[in-house]
């Protein structure tokens, strides 16, 4: 990959914190997950984001708690490292270089000092096979060690980390792959092996998914493709072993944990139903219904008291004690696709886009945070494979952000497109969009494209669809005051029948062209009539937009045979083309620059271009592997002020671009990143708090209260103690009861230590008055500076420190011998 | 955790009309009372004396009516053939009405006899008005003449001979004694100046003139004959301001609700139209059982009298606004209600430390069923019968949901004969409508799937199937035949537009 050194391409956001099972500490104050190739800290209370634990190079695959000591934490990454962290101050301390790629880590409090890690097969490192290692770490006082002593305990395990699992006080160990269940026990050093059958019955889906020990008894749980849990008993014997079947899920079940008291079962699935099974009535549960997506990992605090669950729509939920929803952590929602573009709310400046199944989410790129989901299509979500469910198909807002219109639609097999189109309204009051129209199939097929006009005198929608036409949509002026207007179709229009792949308004809205396949036709939206056409066959248009600000007269559209060509609309003749496989065309709203992703051999190239220089302003080879479909340019809070040539177009915006693997990426440059680093130092917080963004704002806020409070009590060290950390209070608030003087006695001392504060606060007003005296004389004496200078500090130096042993009257008297001396001695000076 | 989503019921327009400030006002009136009288009712006017006393002409009589009595207070007699226009006086002491026989007779409100005979007309009298200073009277007839009397010494004043046919009606102007406009069959309008010898001014109504009606501020007026009723700018010298065709039949009366901000025209085609006097437009209509003579409104419009044809005088009462109250209040009675707005309206004091309590949502019994995945339960439910008959977009929407869930099959399956006869019962009345076809056919084709093997079994599911088939025969032709005059209007369409780049005519639904 070429990089270039002004700007970095940079991983921004949604990185998947549902991969690994979550961990909770010890004290339940803290969640650390897998996220990327970090792991993240969040705070279990506020869940906000705390800090992350950086320095793994690859995917970290699994996250532990070291059973020795509850304050440091392993992770393992693909990257072959084992790494002992100390989550709370996010200190690495120690790094095991293992070798081979890591898949999940497991470890037990019997055996300190050794990690079970599942690697690879050695002799097979390529293929699917993996094997459960027991990795004895070394003791050494270097930071980085090898430790490559890999025993072996069980080989052809699954690699997913929900597939094995410590048994009572770590006896032995279960692994399930396929469709059977090994057991192995350390005493005996033996292992048996239980399978079943593939299937017993019709229907019945037999291979294990995920397996649990409990932590008291011999018991193991395991969970089926078909839904069913098995409890495993007497399994230390080949024989004579004995399961029981509990059956609730309908889906495989994808999770299974026990309680620390082993009194409880949790399970989850695709149901996204917590199922909370009781470990000795076995035919009684409790459900947490409607969390939202499937419950991909369940994981409980060492106390008990919280369990939290990820989820696969990039989502952790805490539980409290499984009947209270405490707090959810929400990444950025990676559905099964993007089918809207990455749109930015003019309002929030917030990422918008696909995210659970029917919700649009609005996505905060300053803080890589969710801030909400909106529902869209208004129903209750069946969580169930192979149906067919109404998807938001098309999302765009309007210029001011106070309209959003939305499309969804649902294809069944064999039965007719519905489509729904919806207006929503933005309540300034609730904070959020309110669904105004609903307007059931306003096409008869696909919608291709959907654009509000830009122009601020009217709100006017604009959309294309495969049936031929396409529809002007209008906000219908309803005469009664009190009745809110309501959207209706104002104009349908259409090109000979073509099918009509994309539209475009100009910048101010005056002109709106339609690419009919081969043929873009150019129509004024005031009268509706078509102004011109314009056609560069062969190549059906792909991709079509205006320039802006001084290059609002080229119209520039990209068609699939490789050719992006340029019309200046006043000739309506074509200025350039030039053959490139452009798949996608975006426009930054503040300037004249054009991005084009174009892909070429599996990978894309970005080139940034004013359409008026036949120059790129920036281009870059292979960004990433496969189609670039989606890309954003994103206002920016403050201008940048670059003025290298290179890096000048990401001044006033930057360009987020999500890849065909659903990565969130964009560009920044040295000054940003710098800017950056400042001010993260800036915001650290004292994590004896819990981290809430009030917290923030106050801590930043009494920060430099305390800042400005140190520069004014500068002078006078002594005076810094508070009346609530003195001594006499403290003494009052923390002597027993029994033991204390009479109340009398007390209160007198409890008045004086108030009464304290109060003369010194006083004394120190005085103070500053003579200081501003003492400003007020320099402002009139510039020119002889340096002398009093020099005074002023001989006399500094006393009060400064001196001041303890002066009393008061003193103190003053001598300010007052400093200003009347200076002046007729400065006169003297002068003379 | 989020909680259960109910089943969105789409909301379907209403069709009919809308509802406006105006058809509110103008239907917050009572059942009308009918008084049947011995002829058409030609003639109807309030007293603007206190009690608002009106007037009814009809046949050979004038009766006078209290305000809520339906009998009449007084009644003239004394007329020897039919009378007419029956006019209080302002000051509500004196009536003066014409008759058939020419002779114009003045009464007093309390007494019987006329007060006054004013002889002079050769011919009918159907006009008759007093001036604004009370002491003269106008009089228009059949013999093309107009002429003023004066009360005191029952003598004719002036007589003026400009119009060429009957002079049908007539108005005198409430703010100058001398003037006053009388309307003729001849087609004109004509305004008078008592002061001078001859007509003022002049407008061709183009239709023999019915009614004619002054604004309060006399700047306008407003004439009905024919099918039209034009308005007349008086003050740009009797320049027409617009002309309204709302009636199919001739108008035949006219009135300004009391506030002036609406008009009033009645006519033989058994309406009466309600106009906005700002943009002339009809805000609202009434239907009549006969063709309408005469029309009058009480003061504040506390009645709309209406005269008709067959002789049925029809008074409508306002609704006071005092039993509405009661209504309300009756409501405000019940005590379910006030079980349920218990503590609502409590404010919090200053001090208080508020606890909430999680709102508990209502869900609708099929909704409680799909949360629970009862969905053959949840399917029964919908079909209940009241459901079904009155709301079956209900039933359409949760068998929508239904198919959304993909356990619609199911839902439909295993059904008994009465529940199967149910069913087709309703796909029978609402598989048509086009609202709710899409769903309603892809259950029938999955019912006619599941229950192809019971077909013979029952004769009262055999005879719904076909009654069904022949159901969906008979619309699928219509839509053929639908599709065939869209066809024929795009040509027609097509033909009539200039040869221009036009985008897609007649593509829009």
């Amino acid at each position: 990959m070429v990089v270039h050194a002004e700007i970095r391409m940079v991983h921004r956001g949604g990185s998947k914190i549902n991969f690994r099972e979550p961990v909770i500490t010890h004290d339940s104050r803290f969640l650390l997950c897998a996220a990327g190739e970090s792991v993240n800290v969040y705070s279990t209370s506020t869940e906000e984001y705390v800090h992350d634990l950086q320095g793994h190079t690859d995917l970290v695959t699994g996250v532990v708690l070291n059973p020795s000591n509850h304050l440091q934490v392993y992770s393992c990454s693909a990257d072959g490292t084992v790494r002992l962290w100390d989550f709370t101050d996010a200190i690495l301390i120690k790094t095991f270089i293992i070798g081979y790629p890591i898949y999940s880590i497991y470890v037990s409090e019997k055996h300190g000092g050794v990690v079970f890690l599942v690697v690879p097969m050695a002799n097979y490192k390529s293929s699917e096979l993996f094997q459960l290692v027991a990795v004895h770490l070394p003791h050494s006082g270097d930071q980085e060690v090898e430790a490559r002593e890999l025993s072996a305990v069980l080989c052809d395990v699954s690699h997913h980390p929900g597939a094995a699992s410590f048994g009572r006080e770590g006896e032995y160990i279960a692994a399930v792959k396929g469709l059977q269940l090994e057991v192995f026990f350390f005493k005996k050093q033996k292992s048996y092996r239980f399978s079943l059958k593939s299937g017993m019955k019709k229907g019945a889906k037999n291979a294990f998914t995920c397996v649990s020990c409990h932590p008291k008894e011999d018991c193991i749980a395991t969970g089926h493709e078909d839904g069913k849990i098995r409890m495993w008993r007497n399994f230390n014997q080949k024989k004579e072993y004995t399961y029981s079947t509990l059956h609730w899920h309908h889906g495989a079940v994808n999770t299974l944990c026990f309680t620390p008291e082993g009194t409880n079962l949790l399970s989850g699935g695709i149901e996204s139903v917590l199922v909370h099974w009781h470990y000795t009535q076995e035919n009684q549960k409790d459900f947490l219904p409607r969390l939202g997506a499937a419950i991909t990992h369940i994981a409980v605090s060492p106390d008990g008291s919280l369990f939290c669950t990820s989820h696969s729509d990039n989502k952790i939920t805490i539980i409290q004690s499984c009947v209270k929803v405490s707090a959810v952590i929400q990444g950025l929602v990676k559905g099964d696709g993007v089918w809207t573009n990455l749109i930015i709310d003019p309002r929030s400046k917030a990422l918008v886009l696909n995210g659970k199944p029917g919700h649009l989410q609005f996505y905060s790129l300053h803080h890589d945070k969710q801030l909400y989901n909106l529902d869209i299509v208004q129903q209750e979500y069946i969580h169930e494979e192979g149906l067919d469910q109404f998807e938001v198909v098309k999302a765009a807002f309007d210029a001011r952000g106070d309209w959003l219109a939305t499309v969804e639609e649902r294809r069944k097999k064999g039965a007719e497109l519905e489509i729904n189109l919806k207006l929503w309204a933005y309540d300034e009051l609730t904070q959020s969009f309110v669904l105004n129209t609903t307007v059931t199939a306003p096409h008869e097929d696909r919608i291709t494209a959907m654009f509000f006009s830009p122009s601020p005198e009217t709100t006017m929608l604009v959309t294309t669809s495969l049936d031929g036409h396409f529809k002007a949509w209008l906000l219908a002026d309803h005469s009664d005051a009190n009745a809110e207007g309501f959207w209706a179709c104002d104009f349908v229009g259409g090109y000979h029948l073509l099918k009509p792949g994309c539209c475009s308004f100009s910048a101010d809205g005056s002109l709106l062209s339609v690419g009919f396949q081969e043929v873009v036709t150019v129509w004024s939206p005031a009268s509706w009539e078509l102004l011109t056409t314009l056609s560069q066959p062969p190549g059906a248009i792909r991709d079509l937009c205006f320039g802006r600000l001084s290059c609002s007269k080229y119209l520039l559209g990209a068609s699939t045979k490789n050719q992006l060509c340029c019309w200046n609309l006043l000739t309506c003749s074509l200025e350039w083309s030039t053959p490139m496989d452009v798949s996608l065309l975006q426009t930054d709203p503040l300037s004249e620059n054009i991005a084009a992703f174009c892909s070429q051999s599996g990978s894309s190239d970005l080139f940034v271009f004013k359409p008026s220089e036949p120059r790129p302003l920036y281009s870059q080879k292979a960004l990433c592997t496969g189609k670039v479909q989606h890309a954003v340019f994103a206002p920016r809070d403050q201008m940048l002020e670059s003025c290298e040539e290179r890096t000048q177009w990401l001044n006033r915006s930057q360009l987020y671009f999500l890849t065909q693997h659903m990565d969130l990426l964009t560009f920044s440059t040295k000054t940003e990143e710098d800017r950056l680093l400042a001010s993260s130092k800036q915001l650290m917080v004292d994590d004896s708090v819990a981290v809430t963004p009030f917290y923030l704002l106050l801590g930043k806020h009494r920060g430099q209260q305390l800042e400005k409070q140190e520069a004014l009590t500068n002078p006078m060290a002594e005076r810094t103690q508070l009346p609530q950390g003195s001594i006499a209070i403290k003494e009052l608030l923390h002597t027993p009861a029994h033991v204390l003087p009479s109340a009398s006695f007390l209160c007198a001392m409890f008045v004086r230590s108030l009464l304290i504060s109060s003369s010194s606060a006083r004394e120190e007003k005085e103070h500053e008055e003579g200081e501003m005296e003492r400003e007020k004389e320099e402002e009139d004496s510039e020119g002889e500076a340096d002398p009093r200078l020099g005074e002023s500090a001989t006399w500094g130096h006393p009060e400064e420190f001196g001041a303890p042993a002066l009393t008061k009257a003193q103190e003053r008297e001598l300010r007052k011998v400093r200003t009347f001396d200076h002046s007729w001695l400065s006169s003297l000076l002068d003379c | 955790m989020a909680s259960f989503k109910s089943t969105k019921i789409p909301i379907y327009p209403k069709l009919g009309e809308k509802v406006t400030p105006d058809t509110l006002y103008w239907k917050n009136y009572k059942a009308p009372v009918q008084i049947k009288e011995f002829g058409a009712v030609t003639s109807i006017d309030f007293s603007s004396l206190a009690p608002h006393n009106y007037a009814v002409t009809a046949s050979t009589r004038i009766h006078i009516y209290g305000p809520f009595s339906t009998e009449p207070v007084k009644t003239f007699t004394r007329f020897k053939d039919t009378a007419y226009s029956g006019k209080f006086r302002s000051d509500g002491q004196l009536l003066v009405a014409g008759c058939e026989d020419s002779v114009v007779r003045l009464f007093d409100v309390s007494g019987k006899v006329a007060l006054r005979v004013f002889k002079g007309h050769t011919k009918g009298v159907h006009v008759t008005d007093f001036t604004s200073d009370c002491y003269h009277i106008l009089t228009g007839s059949d013999d093309y003449t107009c002429r003023l009397w004066d009360i005191p010494n029952s003598t004719e004043l002036t007589s003026y001979k400009e119009h060429t046919d009957y002079i049908r009606c007539g108005t005198t102007s409430k703010l100058n004694r001398d003037i006053f406009i009388t309307g003729s069959y001849d087609h004109t309008l004509r305004v008078f100046d008592a002061r001078v010898e001859k007509s003022v001014m002049t407008m061709d109504h183009s239709q023999p003139v019915e009614s004619v009606l002054l604004y309060p501020s006399e700047g306008l007026l407003v004439s009905a004959g024919g099918r039209y009723v034009k308005v007349w700018d008086l003050l740009k010298g009797g320049q027409p301001l617009v002309s309204l065709k709302n009636h199919h039949k001739t108008v035949t009366c006219l009135s300004l609700s009391s506030n002036g901000q609406r008009l009033l025209s009645a006519s033989l085609d058994r309406h009466v139209k309600i106009y906005n006097t700002t943009n002339y437009k009809v805000v609202h209509n009434f239907d009549y059982a006969a063709s309408i003579l005469s029309l009058a409104l009480a003061p504040d419009d506390e009645s709309i009298v209406v005269g008709m044809t067959n002789g049925v005088l029809s008074i409508k009462h306002r609704k006071s606004p005092e039993e509405k109250r009661e209504m309300v209040g009756k409501q405000r009675m019940q005590p379910v209600y006030r079980i349920f707005v218990k503590g609502r309206n409590y404010v919090p004091k200053k001090d208080d430390f508020l606890v909430s309590k999680p709102v508990k949502s209502h869900l609708a019994k099929y909704d409680k069923q799909l949360k629970k995945f009862n969905i053959s339960k949840a399917l029964d439910t919908a079909l209940e019968s009241w459901r079904r008959n009155r709301k079956p977009e209900i039933t359409v929407a949760v068998m929508k949901e239904l198919d959304r869930r993909g356990t619609l099959k199911n839902a439909l399956a295993g059904r008994d004969e009465q529940n199967l006869s149910q069913l087709l019962n309703f796909l029978i009345g609402n598989v048509v409508d086009p609202r709710f076809t899409p769903v309603l056919v892809t259950a029938t084709e999955m019912i006619l799937d599941i229950y192809q093997a019971v077909v013979g079994q029952s004769s009262v599911v055999d005879r719904q199937l076909v009654r069904l088939q022949e159901l969906v025969e008979r619309e699928v032709d219509y839509q053929q035949d639908l599709l065939e005059v869209l066809g024929m209007l795009d040509t027609l369409f097509a033909t009539s537009l200039p040869r221009k780049e036009v985008p897609c005519p007649g593509s829009s639904r």
